[in-house]
């Protein structure tokens, strides 16, 4: 007889979910099945994969792949530092996006850092959130951090916590517990909106040390003005890659850094040969569908 | 204004007035519509997740339409639950996993088509247009845009020739931030105006009418 054992619910639970993924993308296909006309698009992202994986073999073979230093993240030690000495919490809040945005995916795997820190100094760690699945991945990410530094009996659900649905409601949660718990540091990391210069004149109000991360250009004018350090645009993506040192993040972060440079090495054989008046067919290449 | 209409607008004065009360400090009145404003969140939400989402895209589609796949997302959400049952909550990161991993695909492809190629294309242009004018902010576009790029190159030291570049890339990124900036305030500006004139014109003077 069939035992249900772990692995194999686990498996059986995966399968359901490719299943769901493949009926979603069969839904998307055109009456073409292949679309000659995104055919740049399949190249690119060829051309990105190998890159990130090559680059993702050579970390691993322990190849010394250097990243230049992102002052905004030196700064987030120096803040739970600062905490631990005032014996007072660290404030993480990971954007007001669902889990399926990539900024909030950034802020996740940046929180699971900051925890350890925290999680090592026994400093609190205060993660408010606004949506459930958010709160279900902080907490995993949370928890991970206090295992990997041997401190799982210290670990504590209520360090990440559901707050408030409504952006601004959360918002004004955020406010009370900044001023009621008055953080030494407050860590914004992830997608903000209007809400951003709400925080973080609250955080400088309250007198706390602010890191803030966002690839939002609209609100990072409002980070760089209240806060101490700011993460711009991609500095939080490469975050994770620079704090972490995993080698599937630095081959993210290195065959981005390639990709940078062909782009732009396109970009100026793109504009030389539209001065010389031959870059009509090249420039089409690049057309989006 | 009819008496029942002038308590909702005497409601939402007292709540914003109390949230506005912040501005000097912490104090009873902000903590107290605080948690109403957290609460009543929740609660809407609840609402609005079990109609819009559990009723009209997967109860009536599975039993009106006969559309059984979306079982498979539906079975996807309960294994959400499972968190709640601390020997079976491993079994909820399976829903994260395909959420998380749907995203990162879903967005590369997204980010390809929507930025990274347009934008390629937008910037290939020509230094020899109808005029110097056009040259010149043909000229300022390339610059910034590849300058830009540099800043955000994280594998050398940005010293040097590199520093330079990325120095303009980062003067690039204030004037924008700069025009964002000009731009968000304003915005904010007329939100204010409008709380104001809540109060102002259907709060003071609705209260007022009602005694005339």
């Amino acid at each position: 007889m069939l035992r249900i054992t772990k692995p194999l619910l686990t498996a059986t639970l995966v399968v359901i979910a490719l299943l769901a993924d493949f009926q979603v993308a069969l839904s998307a296909v055109p009456d073409s099945a292949f679309r000659t006309d995104r055919i740049n698009a399949l190249i690119t992202i060829a051309l990105f994969s190998t890159v990130i994986l090559l680059y993702t073999r050579w970390a691993r073979q322990g190849k010394d792949l250097f990243v230049r230093k992102i002052p905004g993240l030196d700064a987030v030690e120096e803040a739970v530092g600062r905490a631990t000495e005032m014996g007072k919490p660290v404030l993480f809040v990971p954007g007001l996006q669902e889990i399926d945005d990539i900024e909030t995916i950034a802020a996740i795997s940046i929180l699971g850092r900051v925890a350890k820190i925290t999680a090592t100094y026994d400093t609190p760690l205060m993660v408010p959130v606004r949506y459930p699945m958010v709160l279900a991945a902080g907490q995993e990410v949370v928890e991970q951090a206090f295992i990997e530094v041997g401190k799982s009996d210290m670990y504590n659900k209520d360090i990440v916590r559901y707050v408030a649905g409504e952006q601004f409601a959360f918002t004004a949660t955020v406010n009370g517990m900044m001023m009621r718990d008055r953080p030494a540091a407050n860590i914004y990391m992830g997608a903000f909106f209007a809400e951003s210069l709400l925080l973080a004149e609250t955080g400088n109000a309250a007198g706390s040390i602010q890191i803030a991360g966002t690839a939002r250009p609209e609100q990072l004018p409002f980070f760089i003005a209240a806060c101490d350090y700011t993460l711009m645009g991609e500095e939080l993506y490469a975050a994770s890659a620079y704090l972490s040192h995993e080698p599937l993040m630095l081959g993210g972060l290195k065959g981005q850094d390639l990709m940078k440079v062909v782009i732009i090495v396109v970009i100026i054989m793109g504009m030389l040969l539209m001065t010389f008046g031959v870059g009509e067919s090249f420039m089409n290449w690049f057309k989006a569908v | 204004m009819v008496a029942s209409g002038l308590f909702e607008v005497w409601i939402g004065a007292f709540f914003t007035l109390a949230i506005f009360s912040f501005l000097y400090k912490d104090n009873p009145f902000y903590k107290f519509a605080e948690h109403i404003f957290a609460g009543l969140s929740a609660g809407y939400y609840i609402g609005l997740i079990w109609k819009s989402v559990i009723i009209q895209q997967l109860w009536i589609p599975i039993t009106n339409k006969g559309e059984w796949s979306l079982i498979i997302p539906g079975l996807l959400g309960m294994l959400m639950f499972a968190r709640f049952f601390r020997k079976f909550s491993y079994i909820s990161r399976i829903s994260l996993a395909f959420v998380m991993g749907n995203t990162a695909g879903i967005f590369l492809v997204s980010q390809l088509h929507g930025l990274v190629l347009p934008q390629t294309q937008s910037t290939m242009l020509s230094l020899t247009g109808d005029g110097f004018v056009e040259t010149l902010f043909a000229l300022i576009v390339v610059i910034g845009v590849v300058s830009t790029l540099i800043y955000f190159y994280f594998s050398k030291e940005h010293t040097g020739v590199l520093g330079v570049t990325a120095k303009v890339g980062i003067w690039f990124i204030m004037i924008s931030f700069g025009a964002h900036f000009g731009f968000t305030v304003m915005g904010r500006i007329s939100l204010l105006i409008g709380r104001v004139y809540f109060l102002y014109n259907d709060w003071i003077l609705g209260t007022l009418a009602m005694f005339d």
